[in-house]
């Protein structure tokens, strides 16, 4: 076994994950699609969640840049189509992944495209909407008020939403089910430890 | 400063772990309230012997006032009290008593007898009523303090000088001379007396102002109530040389950004002059005081409309009026809680208790469709409407009573009409003695003409027309832990649903977003299930009939 995931990164995602769970379902709450908390309830958690993960994103962002591993996400423009004949061929067939993690390289091309759209495009949508949503009275009236409206930014808020419930479907199946052995990806992220090529279970070439 | 404090104590909060709410502050003693021991007056009315009576009519009474405060009367005629006429300086619209219509008795043309009871004035009677008589003021009804001092419903603003019984009930006459003696401050009990009777009875034109009032509970008018700050209405609308402050014809809306209990007198009665424009703690977000930008203190604070336990009017169809019983005498049927709901003199009515109220744009200025207007009888006709909208600074979301109405018109010149509806003794035109419309508007529309309401003639052809009013709401201000919750506003179908130009989170939405968003996660959830139940079919088949090994339930 070898460590692919520092712990700063088993901690980071799975706060992550708690609190875009947690915004993601106040967040529906708020959207009125279901009543549990109250509204106003449902909007102080939102807020403090909100707060919470810019908190983290924060450290994160520092994180990334000091260590380098920014560069994980970058998409590299190739492979991802065999990735995609893989999952949708391959992974029937039995089939090796046609990408093998380490240590520099821990996603595969496709990964790396969506992990890229949801940190460039979901994520800072929901959040930069978010917060124009929450500071709406200290813009409304300015010269911000001309381009955006308060239902403008709730659009994107809410179609960010929904395009992050997408990727988290996706990638919860992917991650959580697609490894070898099935849990592998799952185990990994919680352990910070995978298996080295050829030592957990053999893959058919 | 304020805008960078609230981010900073919302991070704050999150480094000190997070607090979900705000904790609730201590109630603030509240200045200006009568809950402190009262200071007495400086003057024993019952050692004057001006005031020693006896006292035949109320003039003698108001003469006795007059020698030592001198300048009452004139004060007193120059108020809304006495002239019932205001100068809208928005819409240049002459108002007032004497000058708007309504959709419950409509107008005082015609009516002075009955409408006057509640002038604060005697012998308002006719349209010669000599507006400068100072002995005509009537001081008691607003400075008693012994509530023996009653007005006569159809007394043109007298008392009952002798017992008198109308309409089953009895009125005592007052000792005047008694009253004289122990008069003091105004209260709830002597505005009430008029203001809480609106519309001919108690709760019937006002949904937030009614008897329950006299002494509530803390749950009804956080304000008013003993067990609150025990306020009279002067507390707010606080009066100086007769003259007080707030009106529904142009109310007036001043806009601050300082702290709770900020202390703005002369901008009673608006909710800011004590409690500042940004009265709610904080807490994470700030998004109450936010809220106050938009929507008025008392869209939230008057949760709903006629709490008191008393229903109020909403419905007033005068076309149904005139069916007599079958022993040809008047019909009067009442609903459970003893509301008339059909009476052969007034039509039909309907009746709402403890209900949201309607909900618009407000600037503060309201606009009147007066009796001289040409009106679209083939639509709702608008009353008055608050003026004001989303686009507008300064407008902001009121609550409103909104009485809908069928009423006589002139369907020969599509005006508004006044009909006469009280009569004397001999007064046969009147509605309430000859039923007979026609004669109702000729004669209501003369006296209309006589006190100067309108130049506009009555064409001879009427007919009744759909209308509604609005009214603000203002009072039975609810203890802050009832208002109206976030919830209640902000879920589908919320309060503010019909409001333009607004978008409120949790009501409103985008429908084609929505559409291709829910969609794309259904198809998405589609796919993974039937993927991830192909690969486990797959799975299966090869563990028992493809005859690959268990080690291969990787894929």
């Amino acid at each position: 076994m070898i460590r692919i995931f520092t712990r700063f990164e088993v901690f980071w995602h799975w706060t992550q994950a708690a609190l875009i769970f947690g915004l993601l379902f106040t967040g529906l709450e708020l959207h009125g699609s279901y009543a549990l908390l109250g509204f106003g309830q449902a909007f102080a958690v939102h807020i403090v969640l909100a707060w919470a993960l810019i908190a983290l994103w924060a450290f994160a962002i520092f994180w990334h840049l000091t260590t380098g591993e920014w560069r994980q996400y970058v998409p590299t423009g190739t492979g991802v189509a065999r990735m995609a004949a893989y999952y949708a061929y391959g992974i029937f067939s039995g089939e090796a992944k046609p990408f093998v993690k380490t240590r520099s390289a821990k996603h595969n091309p496709l990964q790396r495209l969506a992990y890229f759209a949801f940190k460039a495009a979901i994520a800072p949508a929901l959040w930069i909407s978010g917060l124009l949503l929450l500071s709406y009275n200290y813009w409304d009236g300015t010269w911000l008020s001309g381009p955006l409206s308060l239902a403008a930014v709730a659009g994107v808020h809410v179609t960010a939403a929904l395009a992050l419930i997408v990727f988290l479907i996706a990638h919860v199946y992917m991650a959580a089910t697609t490894g070898s052995p099935w849990y592998e990806y799952l185990r990994a992220m919680v352990t910070g430890y995978d298996c080295e090529e050829g030592e957990c279970l053999p893959r058919r070439r | 400063m304020k805008r960078i404090c609230w981010i900073l104590s919302a991070l704050l909060a999150l480094s000190a772990g997070p607090a979900l709410a705000a904790e609730a502050p201590a109630e603030p003693p509240i200045p200006g309230a009568s809950n402190e021991e009262p200071v007495g007056s400086t003057a024993d009315h019952s050692q004057f012997g001006v005031l020693e009576g006896p006292f035949e009519t109320g003039q003698e009474v108001t003469q006795a006032c007059l020698t030592c405060h001198t300048e009452a009367a004139e004060q007193v005629q120059s108020s809304i009290h006495w002239t019932w006429t205001y100068q809208q300086p928005a819409t240049q619209q002459t108002l007032g008593k004497r000058y708007v219509v309504n959709n419950l008795c409509i107008g005082v043309a015609g009516n002075y007898q009955r409408c006057s009871s509640c002038h604060v004035g005697y012998g308002w009677d006719d349209s010669d009523f000599d507006f400068s008589a100072e002995e005509r003021v009537d001081c008691l009804v607003c400075h008693d303090t012994t509530g023996e001092y009653v007005k006569l419903p159809t007394g043109a603003g007298h008392p009952p000088y002798e017992d008198t019984e109308l309409h089953g009930k009895r009125f005592e006459a007052p000792d005047l001379a008694h009253v004289a003696q122990n008069v003091g401050e105004t209260s709830r009990e002597t505005c009430g007396s008029c203001h809480f009777e609106g519309g001919g009875g108690d709760a019937v034109k006002h949904g937030d102002l009614d008897s329950s009032l006299l002494d509530a509970p803390r749950s009804l008018d956080v304000h008013m109530s003993p067990e609150g700050g025990d306020f009279s209405c002067s507390d707010c609308h606080t009066f100086s040389g007769h003259i007080q402050r707030g009106s529904r014809y142009h109310v007036s809306m001043p806009d601050y950004e300082d702290s709770p209990l900020a202390a703005h007198p002369h901008d009673k009665p608006a909710c800011v002059a004590c409690h500042g424009g940004e009265p709610h703690e904080p807490g994470l977000h700030d998004k109450l005081n936010a809220h106050g930008d938009l929507i008025a203190c008392q869209t939230c604070h008057v949760p709903e409309i006629a709490r008191g336990g008393l229903s109020t009017k909403t419905r007033w169809d005068w076309s149904d009026a005139g069916r007599m019983g079958a022993d040809g005498e008047r019909i009067v049927e009442r609903n459970e809680q003893g509301r008339p709901v059909y009476d052969t003199m007034k039509g039909s009515f309907a009746w709402r208790e403890d209900y949201p109220p309607t909900y618009r744009w407000f600037n503060g200025e309201v606009s009147y469709t007066l009796v001289g207007d040409t009106i679209d009888p083939d639509t709702e006709v608008p009353l008055n409407r608050p003026l004001g909208g989303p686009d507008e600074a300064g407008s902001k979301i009121w609550p409103f009573k909104v009485i809908y109405g069928r009423q006589p018109y002139d369907a020969g010149n599509d005006h508004l009409v006044v009909p006469k509806l009280f009569g004397s003794e001999g007064e046969d035109a009147a509605y309430w003695r000859s039923y007979d419309w026609d004669r109702a508007i000729r004669a209501g529309m003369a006296e209309a003409q006589a006190i100067g309401q309108t130049d506009a003639g009555y064409s001879g052809d009427y007919g009744f027309v759909d209308t509604r009013m609005y009214w603000p709401v203002n009072h039975m201000v609810a203890p802050a832990e009832e208002s109206v919750a976030c919830g209640e506003c902000h879920s589908p179908g919320g309060r503010m649903a019909g409001v333009a130009g607004v978008y409120v989170p949790g009501q409103d939405g985008h429908p084609l977003i929505e559409r291709l968003g829910w969609a794309a996660v259904w198809l998405t959830l589609l796919a993974v299930l039937f993927h991830g139940g192909l690969r486990y079919y797959l799975y299966r088949y090869q563990r028992h009939g493809g005859g690959h090994s268990e080690a291969e339930r990787g894929s």
